[in-house]
């Protein structure tokens, strides 16, 4: 299990280092208008200027390939400032943005997959632009693809956990129940971000305000494990999930990631082992706590593998301090493995909760202190 | 997560604001050192002074330092096996605590550090004073052998034999979860919150290497060391700590409480052992017994705290005229061959348990150059005999050598047992 998550983020590292992508060209002639011209193709992305005033930005995007394509602007970070789907072979449309002063890029994609044809261009005018180590741009970037990630691998499972429910399969469901929860649990807090989705999928029954329906993993946990029936609401509950994960899957490019967001972001995942996981409250019914236990830890390491390149040069002390104790509590994890997942909860004893506890504290206080080594030049 | 690239204000404009606190801290301790070098006795005024206590010297602070009115103890279990972090963990511990201990912030301070990081210092005690902090540690029996018989960090050898695991005493109901530990440090300071930032920042700072085992808040002191002040009362109202020893009695320290070279082990010399027992009060049955009893028991007046048979609370107990059975005839150095032991308690109430009971009782500290002629032979006594044990209850117990005082800014805790 920890050497797959290595490989993860290995394989997240490599991704980001392919953002020099060949097949970019500009093109001079702008016609004379203020629009920046995107002329997409199945191999090219060219664009009539790489340098544009800032403010209102129109794009006029023409698709001459023979795929449909979709265009994107990103930010540093590949941040999605705007983007439009659907292009068809032979059609143009326009995008409008506010785009402030800065470096962004362009990207095409046809047949609407992968990483896309890239284009380097900058927003000119008043402001000095805040230059941030490129080091870290990259981090943000792999780090958003592994949200991105996360969240694509989690709906077809959470679907097939929702089609067990709907089938009144109430073994199959419970078996599908914690791992549909991990790509949420890994990257919880770029998931609560957004503030619509998390009460909606991931709130747990005391955390309701009044009048609030009650939807979401936990509301189906109850019905799985307490009640022990599936009833035709729960179908409904079903569907709802997968529309809002869904709507959680689209957003994840959009949400606001910077480099001390992530730092800060990877505490606040061990925050959440401590005053949930750790307890047992998060999992009352299923006692899955330790699945989320290890999602978490697992969103935080990769935060923290992406920023060591930094981190590790601005603190070594502390990047040694945080191989330390990650390690640690994956070794004492380990303990409490059964087949693909964990023991119920509820057989960790009380001192063995303080011991998970004792771990969680010993890698979350250098972790607090990430993001100073991530921002110290 | 928040955005950094736009034109918020820059976190280093705010670094500014970092030195102020620290040094009103650190001219309000100046002062109030300057008054007890005096060796003023008087509690009162020297708690209202905010004094600094003198961190470096030849014995430990908190132990003869005139006892102050709050208490937060905690014990700690270490979790790495690496002797040289353990070492490392003293020495910043130490470093910490002198600067605590001198009303000053820990490290780079509570508001001084960078906007994106958590601060060096919690800050629940910035703009107060020193308040005559004390900070004293201890090392327990599993320091040197842990519980599986591992020599972890090397020491095993130099296990003092005084340092004994302390017999079961009939009546005992020990919970381990408050019991034991590797290291203690015992806080006291005139103001409560004083004392927790205090064992809150070494635990912080501990993480990863020891963890809190379990940790005792305590106020209302229930014995004296400074013999001209009023001796405070427990929580069964009586007053239980006459006879202490006076943290100016340097005879009887030197004969009682400190460990000499000769007897102990090297490292040690300088030092003392510290017992630490929650003892649980009874309180509502307690309340309900009657006033003669509850005078017979303890073999005291309620009201002035004289010995039974005399008039004044500092009148010299006639033992006879007490029960066989009463406190203080069999606590007095004089039924247990002249043993005594330097007493620190204090008065604890976590709330109510479960059934509506006041969880409330006495945490009871207590100094001596050896347990084996101070606290196990009286204790011993007082659990076969002792007419309080209707009332009370052993609930947590512990054991730890406390190492001499750090002898300067090179100096740290534990130096001479590591080295």
């Amino acid at each position: 299990m920890r050497a797959a998550r290595t490989s993860v983020v290995a394989a997240i590292s490599a991704l980001a280092t392919i953002t020099a992508v060949a097949g970019c060209a500009q093109k001079s002639d702008a016609k004379g208008s203020d629009a920046v011209q995107v002329t997409a193709s199945d191999d090219a992305c060219e664009v009539s200027k790489t340098s544009f005033p800032a403010g209102h930005v129109k794009l006029a995007v023409e698709n001459k390939g023979s795929k449909v394509t979709e265009v994107y602007v990103y930010a540093p970070g590949d941040r999605i400032v705007t983007e439009r789907e659907n292009i068809g072979p032979g059609t143009s449309t326009s995008i409008s943005a506010e785009i402030k002063t800065g470096s962004y890029e362009i990207a095409c994609k046809p047949g609407m997959k992968g990483h896309g044809i890239r284009q380097k261009v900058s927003a000119t005018g008043k402001g000095a632009v805040a230059k941030r180590d490129p080091k870290l741009d990259k981090a943000v970037a792999a780090y958003r693809a592994y949200a991105q990630q996360q969240a694509d691998e989690t709906l077809p499972v959470a679907q097939k956990f929702a089609d067990a429910v709907k089938k009144d399969d109430l073994e199959g469901a419970k078996k599908l129940y914690a791992p549909s929860r991990v790509g949420w649990e890994r990257t919880e807090p770029v998931a609560e971000s957004f503030g619509d989705i998390d009460p909606k999928v991931d709130v747990r029954e005391d955390g309701l305000e009044k009048g609030q329906k009650w939807t979401g993993w936990h509301r189906l946990e109850k019905s799985l494990w307490q009640a022990k029936k599936i009833t035709a609401a729960d179908h409904d509950l079903a569907d709802q999930l997968i529309k809002d994960l869904k709507d959680w899957q689209k957003r994840v490019g959009t949400a606001d990631i910077t480099p001390t967001g992530m730092a800060n972001g990877a505490k606040e995942l061990l925050d959440e082992v401590q005053t949930g996981k750790v307890t047992g409250e998060e999992e009352r019914y299923s006692h899955t706590d330790l699945v989320d236990f290890e999602g978490n830890v697992e969103g935080a390491e990769t935060s923290y593998k992406l920023l060591k390149p930094v981190a590790s040069k601005n603190d070594p002390e502390l990047a040694k301090s945080l191989d330390k104790q990650f390690a640690a509590v994956g070794k004492l994890l380990d303990k409490y493995r059964e087949g693909k997942g964990f023991v119920s909860y509820d057989t960790v004893t009380e001192s063995k909760r303080k011991e998970l506890s004792d771990a969680v504290n010993a890698l979350a206080e250098p972790l607090s202190r990430l993001a100073a080594a991530v921002v110290t030049k | 997560m928040s955005d950094e690239t736009g034109t918020a204000p820059s976190r280093r404009a705010l670094i500014g604001w970092g030195g102020a606190g620290l040094a009103l801290g650190a001219a309000a301790a100046g002062g109030a050192a300057a008054a007890l070098s005096g060796g003023a006795d008087d509690t009162r005024t020297v708690a209202d002074s905010g004094a600094a206590v003198p961190f470096h010297g030849a014995h430990q602070a908190g132990i003869a330092t005139a006892v102050q009115d709050r208490l937060h103890f905690a014990a700690f279990d270490v979790t790495t096996d690496d002797r040289a972090e353990l070492i490392a963990l003293l020495k910043e511990w130490t470093k910490a605590a002198a600067r605590m201990t001198q009303g000053h912030a820990v490290g780079g301070g509570a508001v001084s550090d960078l906007a994106e990081a958590p601060p060096d210092d919690t800050g629940e005690a910035l703009g107060l004073k020193a308040s005559r902090l004390t900070l004293t540690i201890g090392f327990g029996p599993t320091l040197f052998k842990d519980r599986k018989g591992k020599d972890r960090f090397g020491i095993a050898d130099r296990r003092p034999e005084a340092l004994i695991d302390l017999p079961a005493f009939p009546g005992d109901n020990l919970d381990a979860a408050r019991s034991d530990g590797d290291l203690c440090v015992q806080a006291c300071a005139d103001d409560p919150q004083v004392a927790v930032h205090a064992i809150r920042n070494l635990a912080r700072i501990g993480m990863g290497k020891v963890a809190i085992r379990w940790s005792q808040l305590g106020f209302g002191k229930t014995s004296s060391t400074t013999p001209d002040a009023q001796t405070p009362r427990n929580m069964m109202g009586f007053k239980d700590g006459t006879r202490n020893i006076a943290g100016t009695d340097t005879a009887a320290l030197e004969k009682h409480v400190w460990v000499s070279g000769k007897a102990g082990p090297a490292w040690l010399a300088g030092g003392s052992y510290l017992v630490a027992r929650r003892i649980r009060m009874h309180i509502e049955t307690w309340d309900r017994t009657s006033l003669k009893e509850q005078e017979d028991v303890f073999g005291r007046d309620k009201g002035e705290g004289a010995p039974q048979g005399r008039q004044r609370e500092r009148d010299e107990p006639n033992l006879k005229a007490m029960l066989p059975t009463a406190h203080v005839r069999l606590a007095h150095p004089d039924s247990n061959g002249g043993a005594r032991i330097l007493r620190r308690g204090y008065s604890f109430t976590d709330g109510t348990d479960g059934l509506g009971r006041l969880d409330a009782g006495l945490f009871f500290l207590a100094y001596q150059h050896d347990v084996r002629d101070g606290f196990v032979p009286v204790q011993r006594g007082l659990a076969r005999s002792d007419a309080l044990n209707e009332y009370i209850q052993h609930v947590g117990s512990a054991l730890f050598a406390v190492p001499p005082g750090v002898r300067d800014a090179d100096d740290w805790w534990g130096r001479a047992l590591f080295s």
